[in-house]
Order: structure tokens, then C-alpha cells, then sequence
């Protein structure tokens, strides 16, 4: 059973990939990073099952923790230029 | 018993497969979709059901352990996070001037002093 769900998960990150990497707009790629991170954790998960040993499940909760935050680092790098503290008038000049 | 095991075996079986069909399902989707806007209910077909589907499959495999507990903790957080960085991708579409598609081509035909479409290529 763990066999076919890992199968198809892939098959799904495959597809998401093609998206990554064939988006017209910058935010198609931004969403398909973000469902391919969802589903590496699904895979991870699904892979320490298959192996018998689902101790990996730290690497996944770990996983979707990095997984959000860079995908909010990645929106406010490319709508601010800047990681760190916005400077205001950019901000304001923005609305 | 072994009945109520059987159930919830049957059952884990049914939640992982159908999991991983919708999540084939959303990935064809966000392939195949014509523009950003539709692709984004693709998207959100694999981010809820999938992910639930998925995670309540190997918790009813893993039993009463702390590995269920994991389960649990991580589906609870991709509970919060998935909306919400599904709602910040959405709203820098929208701020950024992307349109949807059907919008662009007929909608805003009348009125197209709407300097905004002209920001839909650049973006």
C-alpha cells in the first residue's frame, strides 16, 4: 500500500516540477514550490513507513516549517527587493 | 478485536489511496490549467485533501504511538501554513496586476483605460 502512495506521490512531485520549472509568471513558480515542499514532507513521511522505520517524521515537521517561511521569503524579497527591514519609503512609495 | 482492527486497516488503506489520488489529481491540474487563478484551485485540491487524507492513513497505520502524535503536530501545522502561503502568493498576484484570463480578454474590453493589465506581462 505505502508502495503505491510513494509511487504516485512522485509522480505528482514530477508534474509539480514541470510547472516549477515551465511557469509563464513568477508567482506559478512560488505556488508550485510551495505544494512540491507540501508534498516532500507527505513523501518523507510516506517513505520512512515504506522503509519501516518512521522516525523521519522530524525531518518532515522540520520540513514544512522551512517550507513556509521561505516561501514568505521568497513573496517579500520580490515585492520589497529586501529580506531584512523594508525601508520605508519603498514601503510607502508601494501603498 | 480483530474486527475493529480490520475496519481500521480497510480504512487507512481507503484514506492513503485516495489521498494520493487527489494529490495526482491536483498535480495534473496545476499542469494542465491555463492561467495562474485556475491553477491556484488545482493547487488547493492537493494542499487540503491530499495532505488530510494522507497523514490520517498513516496515522490509523502507526496506532496510539508518539509517531501519531508527530502526524498530528504536522498535519495541524499544514493546516495554518498551506491557507495561508496560498493566500500570500494570491495577493501578490493581485497586487503585482496579474489577471485572470477571462478577464483580460473580454471583460476588460470596454474599459481598457485600466492601466493595470499592462502590468499582467511585466510581472
Amino acid at each position: 500500500m505505502f508502495i503505491v502512495a510513494t509511487i504516485a506521490l512522485f509522480i505528482a512531485m514530477i508534474l509539480v516540477l514541470i510547472r516549477l520549472f515551465a511557469g509563464p509568471t513568477l508567482y506559478d513558480r512560488v505556488m508550485a514550490l510551495n505544494m512540491f515542499g507540501t508534498q516532500t514532507v507527505l513523501f518523507i513521511g510516506l517513505l520512512g513507513f515504506l522503509t519501516g522505520r518512521p522516525d523521519f517524521l522530524d525531518i518532515a515537521l522540520l520540513y514544512a516549517l522551512i517550507n513556509f517561511v521561505g516561501t514568505i521569503a521568497i513573496l517579500k524579497f520580490f515585492r520589497y527587493r529586501a529580506i531584512g527591514d523594508v525601508r520605508r519609503d519603498i514601503t510607502e512609495a508601494d501603498g | 478485536m480483530s474486527g475493529m482492527e480490520l475496519v481500521v486497516e480497510t480504512l487507512s488503506w481507503v484514506f492513503i489511496l485516495s489521498g494520493s489520488f487527489f494529490s495526482i489529481v491536483g498535480a495534473v491540474g496545476i499542469l494542465r490549467f491555463p492561467d495562474f487563478w485556475s491553477r491556484l484551485h488545482a493547487a488547493s485540491i492537493s494542499d487540503s485533501a491530499g495532505v488530510i487524507l494522507l497523514l490520517l492513513g498513516m496515522a490509523m497505520q502507526a496506532g496510539w504511538t508518539l509517531i501519531t502524535v508527530k502526524l498530528f503536530i504536522i498535519l495541524a501545522f499544514l493546516f495554518i501554513t498551506g491557507p495561508t502561503s496560498t493566500h500570500a502568493v494570491a495577493n501578490a498576484a493581485l497586487v503585482s496586476g496579474l489577471k485572470p484570463r477571462s478577464a483580460v480578454k473580454s471583460g476588460t474590453k470596454g474599459k481598457s483605460e485600466d492601466k493595470t493589465d499592462d502590468k499582467a506581462d511585466t510581472a
